[in-house]
């Protein structure tokens, strides 16, 4: 991590310290933990899709994975949270590397067709494997974790817990990129013919970072399994998985802070919505169900006609913009004196006769 | 010149059915300039992306320093020191011009994704590396006030300089050139020239393919024509300029 990445980090850390002394209500706090396991997922996809250059339309699949196979182990046979959550991270890389071998040894998109149709099915098991996953009635009294005999048990501390796991997955997302394996994923990206000239196994690096991005996937649905001890069907379906995708692309594809962004504003945008959704009354309709969702869409829309490069990018660019406005008429007005001041010389030198 | 890098037997490539390389012989001797001219369409660049095993040949074998390369895959290829510029050309133009060197660097070092992801840059001493290789290379090349711009910002001649220093980064024993003076003045001609020249000075093996005529004859130490996938002549510059296969191969004779 170099320069403004060291800066962009200390921030988060200091914002993840600071929020709950902010924010204690528990429904607030509960949001913003979502929006932590959201952002984990987020990260794994952006390394995939904004680095790698390579879909995913079915993330959720491998949040589903690591949500059942937490809730699994854990409430029907009695594993401990933290070997079932490694189990399923592990079961998540092995689904990677089959679903991925075939589809990344082409190129194009067929990653994106073979994740659509893997969630999919990940979807209609968790509903019809009644026997393994409860079906639509899910799991229940999935445990919390219980980390250095500290039980996770208030939402305060599951909180911390959380987004310590995305600062930790952050971090490991940025030694990678500055490193030889996130140069060559990005050179693939730009040329995949140029990148095995150079000795960069493309299959191979296309289908690691995949096997990456499912186990933070995985990791962010055992999370959410332990956190809220019950799971169903219901969250992950596809749209979940565009969800996330949505997520990244919003907050900026070509970072690692942007896929933060955009988890974190698409996250807590529909609490916010919900917030005012009362109160629009236009053209004499009522707006009460949907009008959180009309305004999201809105929204949504909005961010990507007028900062297509995401929110992130095009925050910085509108900042740098400003600054270099600054930065600009403080200078001309320097040049101003320094131009009055050759000139007055000038002049000087012309009356006493010496002229220049 | 009995030290031969590079041995082609009897390389045969179809495409459906017509023929790209027809039964083709041909040596690449260590450390010299070698030429591969012919016509438009007459398999020059089929026959670099055979040995670089961006095509699989349908016949015959290709042995580099005494091992068969034959179905190795581009990345093993690069991995035993032949490397390559495109015909088109192929930077990285999400990275600056630095990083697509570095990218270069990719053989010689060898960090893998679970220690990368675990371990900071800055206590990795291969990351410093890297970096200061990239340098050299790009002072040698003279595109060190170009480090930290967009590669896609470049102009055309300094993207085929960029693409040749990512080749020599990797150090390769004989390096690939299709057609590294295709859209460049005269005076970026010049240029790569005396380029390619110094790359023979480190000691590495050209083998190029060109259609600027002035330049390969300048150049080349050896010079190989093909038409229709096949040899037709092989010789000393001076020598080709005389043989009336050639000409008339040229000309449409």
């Amino acid at each position: 991590m170099r320069g403004k990445n060291s800066v962009g980090f200390i921030i988060l850390i200091l914002s993840v310290i600071v929020l709950p002394h902010i924010i204690t209500n528990d429904y607030y706090l509960g949001s913003l933990i979502f929006t932590g396991l959201n952002s984990l997922a987020c990260i794994g996809l952006c390394l995939l899709m904004g680095y790698a250059g390579q879909i995913s339309i079915g993330h959720g699949a491998f949040v589903a994975i690591g949500a059942y196979g937490a809730g699994i182990l854990t409430a029907n046979y009695g594993w401990s949270p933290w070997p079932a959550m490694g189990f399923s991270m592990l079961l998540a890389a092995f689904v990677a590397i089959i679903l991925g071998i075939p589809a990344l040894r082409l190129k194009g998109h067929y990653l994106a067709m073979a994740t659509l149709g893997f969630a999919s099915i990940v979807h209609v098991v968790t509903v019809a494997a009644v026997d393994v996953t409860g079906g639509p009635s899910g799991i229940v009294n999935i445990p919390r974790p219980n980390l250095f005999g500290y039980l996770l048990d208030t939402d305060t501390r599951y909180f911390y817990f959380v987004w310590a796991v995305v600062i930790i997955g952050v971090y490991c997302a940025f030694n990678l990129i500055d490193s030889r394996v996130g140069r060559g994923l990005r050179a693939l990206h730009g040329s995949e013919d140029a990148a095995a000239s150079l000795g960069i196994p493309v299959t191979w690096y296309k289908v690691q970072v995949f096997i990456l991005s499912a186990v933070y996937a995985s990791l962010s649905g055992s999370l959410y399994a332990c956190y809220v001890n019950y799971i169903d069907p219901g969250p992950f379906d596809v749209s979940y998985s565009v969800l996330l995708i949505t997520m990244v692309a919003v907050g900026g594809l070509h970072n690692i802070w942007g896929a933060l962004t955009g988890a974190v504003v698409l996250s807590l945008l529909p609490e916010f919505l919900s917030f005012i959704s009362d109160y629009l009354r236009l053209f004499g309709i009522r707006y009460q169900q949907d009008y959180n969702t009309l305004v999201y869409g809105m929204i949504l829309l909005f961010i990507m006609l007028f900062l297509p490069e995401g929110i992130f990018s095009g925050l910085r660019g509108g900042l740098a913009r400003v600054f270099a406005v600054f930065k600009k008429s403080g200078q001309a007005s320097l040049e101003g004196e320094f131009a009055g001041q050759s000139s007055a010389e000038k002049l000087l030198g012309s009356l006493s006769g010496h002229d220049q | 010149m009995t030290n031969n890098i590079l041995a082609l037997n009897g390389l045969r490539k179809n495409f459906g059915g017509v023929v790209a390389v027809a039964d083709l012989s041909l040596t690449i001797a260590k450390g010299v300039i070698s030429s591969l001219i012919g016509p438009n369409g007459a398999g020059k660049t089929t026959i670099f992306n055979l040995v670089t095993g961006f095509a699989r040949p349908s016949g015959g074998d290709m042995i580099f320093s005494g091992r068969r390369i034959n179905g190795m895959k581009p990345h093993a290829i690069a991995g035993i020191g032949i490397s390559r510029t495109f015909q088109n050309v192929q930077i990285f133009p999400n990275m600056s011009v630095l990083e697509n060197i570095m990218v270069g660097r990719h053989l010689r070092s060898r960090t893998g994704m679970v220690y990368a992801c675990l371990v900071p840059p800055v206590l990795r001493r291969e990351e410093k590396r890297i970096r200061e290789d990239a340098e050299k290379q790009l002072h040698f090349l003279g595109l060190a006030q170009y480090a930290d711009a967009p590669a896609g910002s470049l102009p055309l001649g300094s993207q085929r300089m960029l693409e040749i220093a990512r080749a020599l980064a990797l150090e390769p024993g004989l390096l690939l050139l299709d057609e590294p003076a295709s859209g460049l003045n005269a005076r970026e001609t010049i240029v790569m020239g005396d380029l390619i020249g110094k790359i023979k000075a480190m000691n590495i093996t050209v083998w190029l393919v060109e259609h600027d005529m002035d330049l390969v004859m300048d150049i080349s130490d050896h010079v190989a024509v093909i038409n229709f996938g096949s040899l037709i002549a092989q010789g000393t510059p001076a020598e080709i300029q005389r043989n009336e296969m050639v000409i008339a191969a040229y000309l449409g004779g």
